[in-house]
């Protein structure tokens, strides 16, 4: 502390917790909206928690409870997108610590361009070449599947880019010491490189995790049969009432159900996290 | 790099590094091939047949009134995000600087909206802007405006920008306060002793030295806004009322997969491309000359 200033501290203090509050607020009423019966909703949002308790959740997760007119339910949409992010995180983090591998601890014909190929996938996001894409997975079968809604979103050049930078600050006397000691280069990679790399891997996990839940475009494009729908994608279909009432208590409780486990993770792996996004980006 | 030691093995680096090459290769590479193909073809109504016509696809896109008008408000929502999120999260960031004691509590409860899906945040939103029940439409028919997403352009415009920035806070806010707590504490006890006192010290200090910082995330916010918005605008809006709200990545879609017009929706990615191209030598550029402070 450089100067006691405790009116400045004071006011610093009031202006974070407005900002907390402004931040949390869609929260709080959504929260809210959850414990009232769908007709309140008629006459306004309720600022307060009515009477129904956490009802409304016990009746989404109860095995068999569908939406409206959604063919799948809850519990089998967050299996699906339990079961893709975590497929988009392993792949993920897999395919990039070897080719990282690859490219900082072996001399192979095609090096930097393999590693300028993985560069350039930087600049081709899936937003900006929707329809080719789509035709490539028409042509490969993988229309509706997992390997369809994960496999193409594994490769990443962030996730190599870390691994690598990380891996370039490993002191060469260690490889030597390993070398002397007899070690090739898989016992290498398993017995010293792999539990050096932990708080990277920590990191990415929270980042990509986060990456593989939240994905919307790319399932939206492949995906026509419900069987195959995430969570996050049965939002969207349940804000679709064409005609009928909207309700909002379960929906707001759907959006509550699909929030928390990536916010868990960011919020249990706090310092995993904010190393990773920092990093990744640098 | 060079001077690293490593291991003699021919096949086995090319073993390991093919898995993501091949992924690269066949969802990357080659649709974007596929992309710059296909904006220089037309296709009939049926997909039987293609013809090359050149640039045809790029001058009737940029004599497209409906494509020239998706321009102007992707650059005006991106702008406008991009301005919100970076002064609201600097704001909360320097507060939260300056403060010693509950900074961990207070970043726990900003950073969390990084993880909720762009959908979540659209729907949450919705339920707040809700032209019939919404709570900020009430609070605003009391100042008398009438509050309508569905049918004003400008309303729905609005309600995209504030949900966009609701997410990008927290991103921004751990960067600003990672540059701000890096700014020399003996600078700011200097300037203390000379007598200036925390706001002007903010900004004759600690502003100028986190420009790169501010300079990085303006174009990483200008690449959110721009490609990963798609989601909020597809929950909230879809791209309306009458396309007041159909940014350059909705249009791709909307043109491609709705609309099956190929030939347009492959010239309108590949100027996406360029445009990601050109924003990333920029973030790149930048990184290069990283500013010791």
């Amino acid at each position: 502390m450089i100067e006691r200033r405790p009116l400045f501290t004071l006011f610093c203090h009031v202006m974070l917790i407005l900002g907390i509050l402004a931040i949390a607020l869609p929260v709080w009423l959504a929260l809210v909206a959850t414990t009232h019966e769908n007709t309140v909703f008629a006459t306004g949002t309720p600022l307060w928690f009515g009477d129904l308790g956490l009802q409304v959740f016990k009746d989404l997760l109860s095995s068999d409870s569908r939406f409206n007119n959604s063919a799948l339910p809850i519990t089998h949409m967050l299996f699906n997108s339990f079961i893709m992010a975590m497929t988009i995180t392993i792949g993920k983090l897999s395919i990039s610590i070897l080719s990282a591998y690859a490219v900082v601890f072996f001399r192979f014909p095609g090096r930097m361009l393999a590693f300028w190929m993985i560069f350039f996938t930087l600049m081709l996001p899936v937003e900006v070449r929707i329809m080719p894409t789509f035709e490539v997975i028409t042509n490969l079968n993988m229309l509706n599947s997992f390997s369809g809604l994960t496999i193409p979103l594994i490769a990443s050049a962030t996730a190599t880019f870390l691994f690598r930078q990380f891996f370039l600050t490993i002191p060469k006397e260690l490889i030597e010491a390993a070398r002397i000691d007899g070690a090739g280069p898989i016992k290498f990679f398993f017995d010293i490189l792999l539990p050096l790399s932990r708080t990277n891997i920590a990191a990415l996990f929270v980042i990509t995790f986060i990456y593989g839940w939240n994905q919307y475009l790319w399932p939206l494009l492949i995906t026509t049969d419900a069987q195959y729908y995430t969570i996050v994608m049965g939002i969207k279909q349940m804000l679709d009432v064409v005609d009928g009432i909207v309700e909002w208590n379960k929906i707001m409780a759907t959006t509550i159900i699909a929030m928390l486990p990536p916010v868990i993770v960011v919020i249990a792996m706090q310092k995993a996290f904010v190393k990773g996004l920092v990093d990744t980006e640098k | 790099m060079s001077s690293h030691v490593g291991f003699k093995n021919k096949w086995l680096p090319i073993a390991l590094i093919s898995p993501q090459l091949l992924i690269t290769l066949v969802f990357f590479i080659w649709p974007a091939g596929q992309a710059i193909i296909q904006s220089t073809q037309l296709e009939d109504a049926f997909g039987l047949s293609t013809e090359f016509v050149g640039l045809e696809n790029f001058i009737s896109l940029f004599n497209d009134s409906n494509y020239l008008s998706s321009f102007f408000t992707t650059l005006q929502f991106s702008l406008t995000v991009a301005i919100l999120a970076l002064v609201s999260a600097l704001m909360l960031s320097a507060f939260a600087e300056h403060i010693t004691r509950g900074s961990t509590f207070y970043r726990t409860f900003l950073i969390w909206p990084y993880a909720v899906a762009p959908v979540v945040a659209g729907a949450l939103w919705l339920f707040l802007f809700d032209p019939t029940i919404g709570v900020i439409g009430e609070l605003l028919a009391l100042v008398g405006v009438d509050w309508n997403p569905v049918l004003n352009g400008n309303h729905a415009m609005w309600m995209v920008v504030i949900t966009s920035t609701w997410k990008q806070i927290s991103y921004n806010f751990l960067f600003f306060l990672a540059a701000l707590q890096s700014v020399p504490k003996a600078l700011h006890e200097a300037a203390a002793i000379d007598g200036s006192g925390p706001i002007k010290r903010f900004l004759t200090i600690s502003f100028p030295l986190i420009s790169p910082t501010s300079f990085f995330l303006l174009v990483v916010n200008f690449v959110y806004a721009f490609f990963d918005t798609f989601a909020v605008i597809h929950a909230m809006t879809q791209g309306g009322p009458s396309n007041s709200t159909s940014t350059l990545v909705y249009k791709v879609y909307n043109d491609g997969f709705i609309g099956l017009n190929l030939g347009s929706s492959a010239a309108q990615s590949v100027i996406l491309m360029a445009l990601v191209a050109l924003l990333t030598v920029v973030q790149f550029k930048y990184v290069e000359k990283k500013v010791a402070y």
